[in-house]
C-alpha cells in the first residue's frame, strides 16, 4: 500500500480535526488563530503537493501526477485568498466563527480527493466531501433568511446532482464492470463496443459534474445562491469548486472515457456555447453585482468547457491556463465586492460602486484591471486565457464554438465595462469606508498576477502542458 | 414460477429513481418530501450496485453501496439543519414559499 502518495491529504484531514479542536477547547475566541493556522495548513499541503511523488495507490483509487498537483495547487491557493478576504467580512457582519476556516479546510480536502481520484467511489466520496461544508457555507449567515434560502436550493440542487451521478456511476460499473479509472479505460477501449449502458451512465455523470461547475443547463441555481450566500462564501464558490469539478471533468473524460469522445463532445460542445451565450446575454439586465458575476462565471466556464471539447494536448492546456488566470481574476473582483461597505453595512448593487475611482482610486484601479482582463482585453491576462482557449478551437476546426465564443465575449464586455464606467464616472455617493488589510493583500496578488502574466506566461504554459500531457497518459 | 433476475432489480430501480427525480420537481407542497426524495433517489442506486455486484460477483458495488449509506446519512443530517435554520428565518417550509432570490 503506497499510502504516501495520499500523503498532503493526510497531513491536511490531521490539520484539520487538530484546527477543530484547537477552535473548540480554549474558552475564549479563536477565529482569528485558527483561520490562520488553516491558511499556514494550506501552505504546508502546498509545499507537500509539491514534493509529491507520482504514481497510484490505495489498490488503483488514488493518482497523484502533474495534473493533479497543478490543480490542487490551484484549489489551496483559491482556498487560502478567500478566506483571507473573508475574516475581516465575517467580523463586521457578525459571522465571526472558527467554523468557517474549518468548513473551507474540510471542502478543500474534497476537492483534493476529487482531483486525485481515479476511482468513482473515490471521485464520489470527494465529491461529497466538498458538497457537505458547502451546502453550511451557503447557509452561513443562519439569522438571514436570504443566507438561508442559498443553503436549502444549493443544498436540493446538490442532493440531486449528487444522485444523478451516483446512478451514472452504478450504470457504468454494471455494464463495465468496474469502478476504477484505468480498468475502465481498458475495457472501453475492446474491441466489441461500448454497450448502451455505458453511454448513459456517462451522461448521467456530465450532467451531475456540469452541475458542479454551473454549465448551462445546469446552471440554474447559480445566480440564487451566489447572491443569498454572504459574500466571502460567494467569493469561495466561484472559485475553489469550479478547479476541481473542471478537474474532475476533464481527468474522467480526457482519461477512461476518451475512447467514447464521439458520444460526450457533442454534450461539452452544446453545454459550452449554451454557457457562453447565457453568460452574455443574461448578465446584462442584473443590478446586483453578486448576480452578474454569477452569469459572468457561467460565461467563463463556457470557454472552459470549449478547451475541453475541442481536447487533445492544446486544448486542455487551454483549460487548465484559463482556470488559473480565472481564479485570479475573479478572486481579485470579490475582494472589491467584499470591501464595498456604506454606512456600516454591506452593499451588493452595481450602482454602490458608484464614485469609488475618486474614493479609492488604487480599489478602482485593480477592479478596472479585472473587468478588462475579464472582457479579453489585451494585454491582460483574460485576453491570453480566452486565446488559448480559441486558438486550438479554430485550429481543430471548431469554428462555431469559436466565433460563438468571440461574439460572447464581445456582449459581456457591455456589462463588464459598464462596472468601470460606473465607478470612474458615477457621482460618489455618502458613507463610504476603507478597505480592510486583508483585501489589499489579495487585491494586489492577483492585480499584479492579472496585469504583468503577458510578460512571464512560460512558467504556468509549461506546467500546464506538462499536465495536460500526463493526462493524455 | 417466474426468476428473479437483474433485470428486475433494474427496472426497481429505474423506478425509484424517476420516482425520486419527479418527488423533487413535481413536489409544490413541502421541502422534507423533497430530503425523502433524495433518499429514494440513493437507495435506487445502492439496490442497482448491490444487484449489479451480485451479477458480477465482484464485491466493489456492495463496498460503494456501504460508502453511499454513511454519506447519505451525513447529507440528510445537513440537509435537515438547512431545513431547520430556514423555518426558523421564514416559519415555513412550503417549497412554492421558497423564492425570494430571483430575477
Amino acid at each position: 500500500m503506497n499510502w504516501q502518495i495520499a500523503l498532503p491529504e493526510i497531513v491536511l484531514a490531521l490539520a484539520g480535526c487538530a484546527i477543530l479542536l484547537i477552535g473548540v477547547v480554549p474558552r475564549r475566541d479563536m477565529t482569528f488563530p485558527v483561520a490562520m493556522a488553516t491558511i499556514g495548513a494550506f501552505l504546508v499541503t502546498g509545499v507537500l503537493v509539491l514534493m509529491q511523488p507520482e504514481g497510484t495507490g490505495f489498490g488503483g483509487q488514488y493518482v497523484s501526477d502533474s495534473f493533479s498537483s497543478f490543480m490542487k495547487i490551484l484549489a489551496l491557493a483559491a482556498g487560502s485568498l478567500s478566506l483571507l478576504v473573508a475574516l475581516d467580512w465575517n467580523e463586521k457582519e457578525g459571522l465571526s466563527r472558527f467554523e468557517f476556516p474549518v468548513l473551507a479546510l474540510f471542502a478543500t480536502l474534497g476537492m483534493m480527493v476529487m482531483i486525485s481520484a481515479n476511482d468513482l467511489m473515490s471521485l464520489y466520496l470527494g465529491l461529497e466531501l466538498l458538497s457537505l461544508p458547502l451546502y453550511v457555507l451557503a447557509g452561513f449567515d443562519r439569522d438571514n433568511p436570504r443566507s438561508a434560502e442559498a443553503g436549502l436550493k444549493y443544498f436540493v440542487l446538490g442532493a440531486l446532482s449528487s444522485g444523478l451521478l451516483l446512478y451514472g456511476a452504478s450504470l457504468v460499473y454494471g455494464f463495465a464492470g468496474t469502478t476504477n479509472f484505468d480498468r475502465l479505460a481498458d475495457a472501453l477501449s475492446a474491441e466489441a463496443g461500448v454497450s448502451a449502458g455505458v453511454v448513459v451512465g456517462i451522461v448521467f455523470i456530465i450532467a451531475a459534474l456540469a452541475f458542479k461547475i454551473a454549465a448551462v443547463p445546469f446552471h440554474m441555481w447559480t445566480p440564487d445562491v451566489y447572491e443569498g450566500a454572504p459574500t466571502p462564501v460567494t467569493a469561495f464558490f466561484s472559485a475553489a469548486p469550479k478547479v476541481a469539478g473542471v478537474a474532475l471533468l476533464v481527468r474522467v473524460l480526457a482519461g477512461p472515457f476518451s475512447e467514447l469522445s464521439d458520444q460526450w463532445q457533442q454534450i461539452i460542445v452544446l453545454a459550452s456555447l449554451g454557457s457562453m451565450v447565457l453568460g452574455a446575454f443574461a448578465a446584462i439586465g442584473q443590478s446586483n453585482i453578486k448576480r452578474l458575476m454569477a452569469y459572468s462565471s457561467i460565461g467563463h466556464v463556457g470557454f472552459v468547457l470549449m478547451g475541453l471539447a475541442v481536447g487533445g494536448e492544446s486544448g486542455l492546456r487551454g483549460v487548465l491556463v484559463y482556470i488559473s488566470i480565472y481564479i485570479a481574476m475573479n478572486l481579485g473582483a470579490f475582494a472589491v465586492l467584499i470591501a464595498m461597505r456604506r454606512n456600516g453595512r454591506a452593499v451588493e448593487g452595481v450602482e454602490d460602486l458608484a464614485g469609488l475611482g475618486r474614493n479609492d482610486s488604487m480599489m478602482a484601479l485593480c477592479m478596472a484591471i479585472f473587468m478588462f482582463s475579464m472582457a479579453g482585453i489585451p494585454p491582460l491576462a483574460g485576453f491570453f486565457a480566452k486565446l488559448y482557449v480559441l486558438l486550438p478551437a479554430v485550429e481543430q476546426g471548431f469554428w462555431v464554438l469559436a466565433t460563438v465564443g468571440v461574439i460572447s465575449s464581445v456582449v459581456s464586455a457591455y456589462y463588464y465595462l459598464r462596472i468601470v464606467k460606473v465607478m470612474y464616472f458615477d457621482a460618489p455617493q455618502p458613507g463610504f469606508e476603507q478597505r480592510a488589510g486583508g483585501v489589499t493583500v489579495v487585491l494586489g496578488a492577483t492585480a499584479l498576477f492579472t496585469t504583468l502574466f503577458f510578460l512571464f506566461p512560460a512558467p504556468i504554459l509549461a506546467a500546464a502542458r506538462q499536465a495536460a500531457l500526463a493526462l493524455m497518459g | 414460477m417466474l426468476a428473479v433476475g437483474l433485470a428486475h432489480y433494474l427496472v426497481v430501480g429505474a423506478i425509484l429513481f424517476v420516482l425520486g427525480v419527479f418527488g423533487i420537481f413535481m413536489n409544490r407542497k413541502n421541502v422534507i418530501v423533497i430530503l425523502m426524495s433524495v433518499e429514494l433517489i440513493l437507495l435506487s442506486v445502492n439496490l442497482n450496485l448491490v444487484a449489479f455486484s451480485a451479477q458480477l460477483g465482484d464485491l466493489a458495488g456492495q463496498v460503494f453501496a456501504m460508502f453511499i449509506l454513511t454519506v447519505a446519512a451525513a447529507e440528510a443530517a445537513i440537509g435537515l439543519a438547512i431545513v431547520v435554520i430556514y423555518f426558523r428565518n421564514r416559519g415555513t417550509i412550503e417549497v412554492e414559499d421558497v423564492s425570494t432570490l430571483k430575477g
